[in-house]
């Protein structure tokens, strides 16, 4: 051992350097967020809970095509459609279980009319696994209380795609 | 036999054969949108365009072009893929981009050669034209914007089906296809152009969004809505059928299926059993299978049981019945529910021996009390196409409309011991002649048109003029495993305990004894029954069904039984265990052994051979054809009646109610 080392083991000189080191984090602004009263950025291709989403005149968009169902890696959408009265094709039926589903993306990038769409939201836990089976109307009410957010994150996102 | 080269391949096709034909001989694909196999040849999509030397410098519609010797056909070269290219993008003009919502879309001709042969991208910003939709009847929706002109369902209604009324009104682009007066299309198989139609223009009105192809599970069985034996695939998600349509063979029904075989399938989730029921103070009350059993089992019979089959069971169920009713000690067994009750000494006799596909061939037809379009559509087919090859066609019976051109000879059997000199000689110059005896001349005309073998030398080297049309899918198999007893049901009639197998159409007020219906339905039999257990449809067994020509065809299970229903055949091995006389088998393929043990023929699927004999019967003839067996085509047993859309077809078809419902 050397004479240096000696000394800076006597003096303690590396426990000093480590207060110091948390003194000076100590005074720094803080990296962390208080969440969840504040948040990160979030990108608008931030893909956080589904939603259905409707045109501005109130019709949903889904017109039961199946090809979100079909390319879902996890098989987490269930669909079953019927005409409705007015001779449309529309769905009586549209789950996601949310607890399978990866959040992939692939079925929003399936849809041929942006109806089915994952939001920006991501604090959706529940106190049971059965509220995490969505169905229609729960994902045709996210679409109505998310939609002005929605529109703007993919109005933001389409030059690039 | 021209020899041509396809792409260097040296190819040599029959004589009359087209350029297509000889690049598929090749193994060349072509696309193609109005070529069909079974229909007459139109050219008028030009996506079969193929370069041809030696010919004129541009490409040429391989689809209308005969094959020729020395010709070389290329399917490669830049000046086809251009051609494919240009010819894919004019279709696409007006063709809508519907593919989300359209039924055709992932099995659609248009979508998988515009992937396969189409430039990748449109150049076309203008507008599409659009067209209205069209009514065509209960079976068929019209999207006639996404029509391409190519006809086929006009060369069907025209060629196959006998009805010329689906056509085209105006020209080149605002050319549209319709029913001419909007009216539903009287055919009972309209539902096959659907199939046809190369893209979503005409899709099925009862599947209408139902499902998409890639989600359903495929099953290859028999149908049994006729007893033509139609090979069928139903497709099914979860637990049920959601749609029906024929598989192709070409002895039986080609590449067609009737309306009734497609679309009864929506009678299989309504009305069924799914409990076994038992009569307490005259009401059937739910129980439980023990309940139900105890019940039969507490029967007096005293070795009096009889067995009614139904039109709709399979070789098994009734195997397994007659296996019952044996181990009880009695042998009475009928399946000819109306009471008929002619002669089965000779199953020959009672069978369709030219075959199905033997028909086309006659050139003289005489039917004798038969309705062949609503007894059997796809034999009345071959029919039409025999016709086509030159038959001369007369029939006995009241006059109806079969499609084709007939004369009639009167409703009077008689006339068959004493055929009129101008037919007489028709047959005796036919080299090839047939009669077609069906239901309603069976009772009273067997004899007399046996007889006909004899006057008109229906029977010679390598061919067998006589034919019997049944109406039941289970006939055939029924009079193989002996369901016939000698007087018909009448001689069933007083047994103490009688099993009815799915049988709907039997006089019940007739049978004094304890009545046990084992079916799926809750249809007439379940109606009159003491008991009733609960049994599987044809969609949820395995099993064996012999068709009118003897044609043994076995079908697989495609969904469960809903609710407690089992299959029918484990229904009578438990109830026998009960009753004290344990069945020998503990599994299907053990019942089949057992029942390929006593009738042999059944073991291998295809036609059964019955050999040529002619039993004794009095060949007089008198008494005159009233009507024909078959009322209301839609409605002929349990799983149509509970069916909404042959409900439809008949108020609408049959009964002449009109749905306001036009271009939607
Ligand atoms: S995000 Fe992916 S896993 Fe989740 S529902 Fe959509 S496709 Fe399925
Ligand atoms: S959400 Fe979109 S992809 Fe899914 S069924 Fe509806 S329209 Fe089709
Ligand atoms: S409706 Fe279909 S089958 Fe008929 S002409 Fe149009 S595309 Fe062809
Ligand atoms: S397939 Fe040859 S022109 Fe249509």
């Amino acid at each position: 051992m050397s004479v240096a080392q000696y000394v800076k083991a006597f003096t303690l000189w590396e426990f000093v350097k480590a207060h110091a080191k948390t003194l000076r984090y100590f005074f720094r602004a803080k990296a962390t967020i208080n969440y969840p009263y504040e948040r990160m950025p979030q990108s608008p291709r931030f893909r956080g809970e589904h939603a259905l989403r409707r045109y501005p005149n109130g019709e949903e968009r889904c017109i039961a095509c199946k090809l979100c169902e079909a390319v879902c890696p996890a098989q987490a959408i269930t669909i079953e459609a019927e005409p409705r009265d007015d001779g449309s094709r529309r769905t009586t039926r549209y789950d996601i279980d949310m607890t399978k589903c990866i959040y992939c993306g692939l079925c929003q990038e399936a849809c041929p009319v942006d109806a089915i769409v994952e939001g920006p939201n991501m604090d959706f836990s529940t106190e049971t696994r059965e509220e995490l089976i969505y169905d229609k109307a729960k994902l045709l009410d996210n679409g109505d209380r998310w939609e002005r957010v929605l529109a703007a994150n993919l109005a933001a996102d389409a030059p690039y795609r | 036999m021209p020899k041509l080269k396809v792409d260097g391949i040296e190819v040599e096709v029959p004589q009359g054969a087209t350029v297509l034909q000889a690049c598929e001989a090749a193994g060349k694909e072509i696309p193609r949108f109005c070529y069909h196999e079974r229909l007459s040849i139109a050219g008028n999509c030009r996506m079969c365009l193929v370069e041809v030397k030696p010919g004129p410098p541009k490409p040429q519609a391989s689809c209308a072009l005969p094959a020729a010797d020395n010709q070389e056909v290329f399917t490669t070269t830049p000046m086809v893929k251009n051609a494919r290219e240009g010819i894919m993008e004019f279709l696409l003009i007006n063709h809508p981009l519907d593919c989300p919502i359209c039924d055709q879309g992932g099995e659609c001709d248009l979508q998988d050669q515009s992937v396969a042969y189409g430039r990748g991208q449109s150049r076309y910003a203008e507008n599409k034209r659009a067209v209205t939709e069209k009514y065509m009847g209960p079976i068929v929706k019209t999207i006639m914007t996404r029509c391409i002109q190519c006809t086929r369902c006009i060369r069907f209604a025209e060629e196959v089906a006998g009805v010329e009324e689906i056509g085209a009104i105006y020209r080149g682009e605002n050319m549209q296809i319709t029913s001419y007066l909007e009216e539903a299309v009287t055919s009972e198989l309209s539902g096959n152009v659907v199939d046809l139609c190369p893209v979503g223009a005409l899709t099925s009105k009862p599947y209408q969004y139902e499902a998409r192809p890639w989600e359903l599970r495929r099953t290859l069985t028999i149908d049994v809505m006729d007893a033509v034996g139609t090979n069928i695939r139903l497709d099914s998600r979860g637990r049920q059928v959601l749609r029906c349509v024929p598989r192709i063979n070409e002895d039986v029904n080609e590449e067609w299926a009737s309306d009734k075989t497609r679309h009864a399938i929506d009678g299989l989730v309504r009305r069924r059993l799914d409990k076994p029921y038992v009569r307490v103070n005259g009401k059937l009350l739910p129980a439980t299978w023990d309940e139900a059993f105890a019940a039969i089992a507490a029967v007096d019979h005293g070795g009096s049981v009889a067995a009614v089959a139904g039109d709709l069971v399979d070789c098994e169920t009734m195997y397994a019945a007659k296996a019952l009713v044996r181990s009880l000690g009695s042998s009475l067994l009928e399946g000819r529910q109306t009471g008929m009750a002619y002669d089965t000494s000779s199953l020959a006799a009672v069978n369709f021996n030219t075959t199905i596909a033997g028909t086309e061939e006659a050139d003289a037809i005489l039917l004798v009390g038969t309705n062949l379009r609503w007894e059997a559509p796809l034999v009345n087919t071959r029919v039409r196409k025999a016709i086509k090859r030159g038959a001369k066609v007369f029939a006995v019976g009241p006059e109806t409309e079969l499609t084709y051109k007939v004369e009639w000879l009167g409703h009077d059997l008689s006339v068959l011991g004493d055929l009129p000199d101008t037919v007489a000689k028709i047959f005796a110059d036919a080299g090839k002649p047939m009669v077609i005896v069906g239901g309603a001349a069976l009772k009273d005309g067997h004899g007399a048109a046996l007889k006909l073998v004899e006057t008109l030398n229906l029977v010679r080297n390598g061919w067998n003029g006589f034919n019997v049309v049944h109406m039941a899918a289970a006939r055939m198999g029924g009079l193989m495993l002996g369901y016939a007893a000698k007087g018909g049901i009448a001689d069933l009639t007083h047994a103490k305990l009688t099993f009815f197998l799915g049988a709907d159409e039997v006089d019940y007020s007739r049978f004094g004894g304890f009545k046990v219906y084992v079916g799926h339905h809750g249809d007439a039999g379940a109606a009159h029954a003491d008991v009733v257990l609960p049994g599987a449809s044809y969609a949820e067994k395995s099993g064996t069904w012999v068709n009118l020509e003897g044609r043994v065809q076995r079908g697989e299970r495609a969904v469960f039984p809903p609710g407690d229903a089992r299959e029918d055949w484990s229904i009578f091995r438990a109830l026998s265990d009960v009753m004290g006389a344990r069945l020998p088998f503990d599994s299907l393929a053990g019942l089949r052994e057992e029942m390929y043990g006593e009738v042999p023929a059944l073991r291998h699927e295809g036609l059964v051979s019955f050999g040529w004999s002619v039993p004794a019967i009095d060949g007089s003839a008198s008494g005159t054809i009233g009507g024909y067996p078959i009322k209301d085509f839609y409605l002929t047993n349990a799983i149509c009646r509970a069916s909404p859309t042959m409900q439809r077809c008949s108020a609408e078809l049959v009964h002449g109610e009109t749905f306001a419902e036009a271009a939607e």
